[in-house]
């Protein structure tokens, strides 16, 4: 029997909606409405109204250069997306369509390599990027956040991949498609809005990625997760500076994610609420 | 030309066998229908056919083509799913040209053959309409459209009707078999309706557990059924099948009586029964008697006018009568 949902029930539930919502969005909140504070009001405590002031995003642009940072940030994670979509389409299609007596094992084990703690492997990939002469560079960092997050990635095609019926894509075979055939013009159009939610989530997950950029970067290839940390120096923090900084590294993924959120809730709930 | 061979063909899943050896003729231009029970294996051998599965051994050949290592697209044969499987993000049109894209046709070919093939189908005002626009029927003729344009030499359909109510059914059920008629290409036909299997095929391979049972025209079926699961399988309403002393009159284990093959009368006959459901159809009634024997069938023409707790006396044709021995195969 279906529940009667009240208007009280309603109210309370979309007040607890709010309430969770801002906690979640306070932090970020508190970081720009500091950005327009000037250092003095910065440091001199907790204040929610600020000068409005634009000093520190002058100070940021004129004494740091943003646009370098901004774009290795692009390249990287609009690389390392579409390198984990190229890996990950294929190995998504095999685990749905033509699985095997381990595939669960593989799905499950690839899932496992994101409770490792990062720092256990951090000597080994140094080492191995200094090797290679991968350190601080954009081609590096791109592969390494390709790895890092190709395990989502794979899970949420699967997902999505596991919802397309099986009969279509042997209707294609029928026809004649050829395996790229049947990959190019009956699942990936099938499956655009997975893909698409997908590529959305590890474009986000990529830009915020901040263990291996900090750590695998110096100048060349550091993007805006590094640009941020460079505003903590020996002579002390500039709260002020640093949170200009920090909502200009933001922005432009709050601004894309704004703009997506209908798919990427679609993205990450498919096969869930179905 | 369509004539497919099957010699030894067997399918298992690990220990599991599901299609044990298996020998078939289909000769070329022949509607063959594959019946039996769920679970009876109809729909692994039509795949197999297909080449969507792999075969454990055994071979199939084509037109005396060895075909068993082969890719589906490269049998030439064309297969109608029970979903349809239309592509949903294209239209009509794009998806009864679709296997001729990948054959690589020219643009004009295809627009010429997928206009024939709307033509034949009565889908010509609904090329550019998405699958997701039509209705059961419609979408089930896309999918005969996208097989027919391949000009393949065999159809598969596997279960094409099962999805539709069933006056579709009825209909679509003519549609294929005219359309039988005019490509005179052999159809395989999969289908657990036994109705189905009696108007369509030229020949019925009855299937039991991956075994075939029998091969024959449905009327050979129907009249001559080898064993005690055929004859209970073919004709509808069901066979009735009566064992002891009735069957050891005729010298027999098992005496199967066709429904239609028993009289009614209400003074005399050799079954004293009393009805416990009429179902009164307007050109058929259909009796279940309750006798000694167990609950007997009987089908009786429209006028029959006996009710739910009449008594009525059941007299078996004796020439229709079908004697099975111990070993359940027809004596």
């Amino acid at each position: 029997m279906a529940r009667a949902v009240t208007t009280q029930h309603k109210v309370i539930a979309t007040a607890a909606a709010w309430i969770v919502a801002l906690l979640i969005f306070f932090p970020i909140l508190y970081t720009i409405i500091t950005s327009f504070k000037s250092e003095q009001e910065a440091i001199q405590g907790f204040d929610l109204i600020p000068s409005w002031t634009l000093e520190s995003y002058a100070d940021v642009q004129s004494q740091y250069n943003y646009w370098k940072p901004f774009m290795n940030s692009v390249i990287i994670s609009v690389g390392s997306t579409v390198l984990a979509l190229l890996v990950a389409v294929p190995a998504a299609w095999s685990m749905a369509f033509s699985p095997t007596k381990r595939t669960k094992d593989i799905l499950m084990w690839m899932l496992s390599t994101k409770m490792m703690p990062a720092v256990a492997v951090l000597m080994p990939i140094y080492l191995l990027f200094r090797d290679l002469g991968l350190l601080d560079s954009r081609f590096g960092l791109t592969v390494m956040l390709m790895l890092i997050n190709l395990p989502i990635v794979v899970w949420m095609l699967y997902t999505y991949f596991r919802e397309i019926p099986g009969e279509i894509l042997e209707a294609a075979r029928m026809d004649g498609a050829s395996l790229w055939g049947e990959i190019w013009h009956v699942l990936t159009p099938m499956a655009v809005p997975g893909i698409a939610s997908t590529m959305l989530l590890n474009i986000i997950l990529a830009w915020n990625e901040a263990f291996w950029t900090i750590r695998l970067t110096t100048t060349e290839a550091a993007p805006l997760t590094a640009f941020i940390t460079s505003f903590s120096s020996p002579q002390g923090l500039f709260w002020a500076k640093l949170s200009a900084a920090s909502t200009l590294a933001i922005a432009p993924i709050l601004i894309m994610g704004w703009f997506s959120q209908k798919q990427l809730v679609r993205g990450l709930t498919f096969g869930a609420v179905k | 030309m369509g004539k497919i061979t099957l010699r030894n063909v067997n399918k298992s899943f690990g220990p599991v066998t599901i299609i044990p050896n298996i020998d078939l003729d289909i000769e070329d231009g022949e509607f063959v229908v594959f019946v039996g029970p769920s679970g009876c294996g109809n729909s692994t051998l039509l795949r197999l056919i297909a080449g969507l599965e792999d075969t454990t051994g055994g071979v199939i050949s084509i037109d005396g083509r060895d075909v068993t290592g082969e890719a589906p697209a490269k049998r030439k044969l064309a297969m109608v799913f029970q979903s349809y499987a239309l592509y949903p993000h294209m239209t009509v049109g794009k998806n009864i040209a679709f296997p001729l894209k990948m054959a690589g046709e020219s643009a004009e070919v295809i627009d010429r053959k997928v206009k024939d093939a709307a033509r034949v189908l009565n889908l010509t005002n609904y090329l550019d309409r998405r699958p997701g626009q039509l209705s059961g029927g419609q979408r089930q003729r896309v999918a005969i459209g996208r097989a027919i344009v391949r000009q393949p030499s065999a159809f598969l359909f596997d279960e094409p009707l099962s999805n539709l109510d069933a006056s579709l059914r009825g209909t679509m059920r003519l549609e294929i078999s005219e359309l039988h008629h005019q490509l005179k290409t052999t159809m395989i036909y999969v289908t657990h309706d036994q109705v189905e299997a009696m108007t369509m095929a030229d020949k019925i391979v009855v299937l039991n557990a991956g075994n075939i049972e029998q091969v024959g025209s449905p009327m050979e079926l129907y009249k001559t059924p080898k064993n005690l699961f055929v004859a209970g399988f073919i004709g509808s309403p069901k066979m009735n099948f009566v064992e002891g002393a009735v069957a050891d009159k005729f010298g027999a284990r098992t005496i199967g009586v066709r429904p239609e093959h028993i009289k009614i009368s209400t003074t005399a006959g050799d079954w004293k029964g009393k009805v416990g459901v009429a179902e009164h159809l307007g050109s058929d009634t259909f009796l279940h008697v309750h006798t000694d024997q167990g609950t007997i069938n009987v089908r009786g023409d429209g006028e029959v006018g006996v009710n739910h707790g009449d008594t009525v006396y059941l007299t078996p044709m004796p020439t229709k009568v079908h004697k099975f021995g111990a070993d359940g195969n027809t004596m």
